[in-house]
C-alpha cells in the first residue's frame, strides 16, 4: 500500500513539475515574442525627413502668389502618386510624402484647428468618392481644354484664378504677358485654381471634422487606391 | 490589454493616418488597399480610432470571447486568445 501511495504521489509531483516546465517554456516563448515585437518597433524609426513636407505645400502656394508659373510644380503632386501606385502598387505618397495631408495633420492636430468630430459616413462612401473623382477629372479635362483653346488662339489668356470653379479672382500681378507662350500661363492659372480650391475644401472639412477628412475623398487618394486595388486583385 | 483595434477594409481609404499615430507601430497599409492592425502589437489605446477620417476603426474587447469583432478581419482572433486562456 505504502509503495503504491508513494509512487502515486511521485507521479503526481512529476506531472506537476512537467506542467510547470511547460508553462515556463510558454513564458519563455512569450518573452521572446515581446522581444521580437520590440525589435520590430525600434526598426521603424519615428521622425523622418518626409514628416516636414507640409512646408512644401505652403511654399507652393506662396510661390504661386508671386509668380504663377511656379504652379507647374504642382504637377509633381499629380505624377508622383501615380508613379507610386502604378509601378510599386502602394499608397506611399499618401502615407508618407503628401504635403497637403501633412498640412492638414499639422493644422488640425498640432494647432488644434479641428473639431475632431467623426465625419458623416457618406463622405467616405464609395459612391461619393468616385463621384468626386469623376467631377474632379472633368474639371481637370476642362482646364486642359481651356489651355488648348488659348494655345490655338481661339480665346485670350485670362489672368485670373477660379475658386470653387465659379468665383473669379483677379490674379494678374503674378504674370507679365510675353514671358512665355500664353498657353503655359493659362495652364498655370488653371492648375493653381485647382490646387487652391481643393486645399480650401480640405481646410473646411478639416475644421468641421477630423484633420485629414479631405483624404477620405481626395481624388488623388481615390485614384491611387483604385489602381492599387486593381493591381492587387490581379 | 483588454482591447485591440480592427479595421473595416471595405471602408478604409488607405490614407495611412492610423499608421502614423500608432505608438506601437502596429498598423501597416496593405499594398495601398487598406490598413491592417497587427493585434499582437496593438495595445488598444484607441489613438488610431480617433484620427481615422473614414471612421472605419473599431476597438474590440479581447475578454468578451466574442467573435463578432474578429469577423471583421476574418480571423476571429479574440476567440483564439480565449482558448489560450489569455484575454
Ligand atoms: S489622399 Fe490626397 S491629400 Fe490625402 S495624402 Fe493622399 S494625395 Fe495627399
Ligand atoms: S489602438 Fe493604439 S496600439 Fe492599437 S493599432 Fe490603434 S493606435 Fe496602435
Ligand atoms: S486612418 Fe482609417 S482610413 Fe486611414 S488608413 Fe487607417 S483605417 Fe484606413
Amino acid at each position: 500500500m505504502k509503495e503504491k501511495m508513494e509512487s502515486k504521489i511521485e507521479s503526481k509531483i512529476e506531472s506537476e513539475v512537467k506542467l510547470e516546465l511547460k508553462s515556463e517554456i510558454e513564458l519563455k516563448s512569450e518573452i521572446e515574442k515581446t522581444k521580437i515585437n520590440k525589435q520590430k518597433i525600434n526598426k521603424r524609426e519615428k521622425r523622418k525627413w518626409y514628416t516636414y513636407l507640409w512646408i512644401w505645400s505652403i511654399v507652393y502656394f506662396a510661390l504661386g502668389f508671386f509668380n504663377i508659373l511656379f504652379a507647374w510644380l504642382g504637377m509633381i503632386d499629380f505624377l508622383i502618386p501615380l508613379v507610386f501606385a502604378i509601378f510599386s502598387g502602394n499608397k506611399n505618397f499618401c502615407n508618407r510624402y503628401c504635403g497637403r495631408g501633412q498640412l492638414f495633420r499639422k493644422l488640425g492636430n498640432d494647432c488644434k484647428c479641428s473639431r475632431g468630430k467623426k465625419a458623416p459616413g457618406w463622405i467616405s462612401s464609395k459612391g461619393f468618392r468616385y463621384g468626386f473623382l469623376a467631377f474632379f477629372m472633368t474639371m481637370f479635362g476642362n482646364m486642359i481644354y481651356q489651355t488648348y483653346l488659348v494655345a490655338a488662339g481661339a480665346t485670350g489668356l485670362r489672368e485670373a484664378i477660379k475658386l470653387f470653379w465659379t468665383i473669379r479672382v483677379p490674379w494678374g500681378w503674378t504674370y507679365t504677358s510675353g514671358m512665355t507662350p500664353d498657353w503655359i500661363a493659362q495652364f498655370s492659372f488653371g492648375l493653381y485654381s485647382l490646387m487652391l480650391t481643393s486645399t480650401l475644401i480640405g481646410l473646411v472639412v478639416m475644421v468641421l471634422y477630423r484633420p485629414r477628412t479631405w483624404c477620405s475623398f481626395c481624388p488623388m487618394g481615390t485614384m491611387t487606391q483604385g489602381i492599387c486595388r486593381i493591381k492587387d486583385s490581379r | 490589454m483588454k482591447r485591440y483595434a480592427s479595421v473595416n477594409p471595405n471602408q478604409c481609404v488607405a490614407c495611412g493616418e492610423c499608421a502614423y499615430v500608432c505608438p506601437r507601430k502596429a498598423v501597416s497599409i496593405q499594398k495601398g488597399c487598406y490598413a491592417k492592425v497587427d493585434d499582437t502589437l496593438c495595445v488598444g489605446c484607441g489613438l488610431c480610432e480617433r484620427c481615422c477620417p473614414a471612421g472605419c476603426i473599431t476597438l474590440i474587447d479581447r475578454d468578451g470571447c466574442s467573435t463578432k469583432g474578429g469577423q471583421d478581419t476574418g480571423r476571429g482572433h479574440s476567440s483564439e486568445l480565449c482558448q489560450k486562456g489569455i484575454g
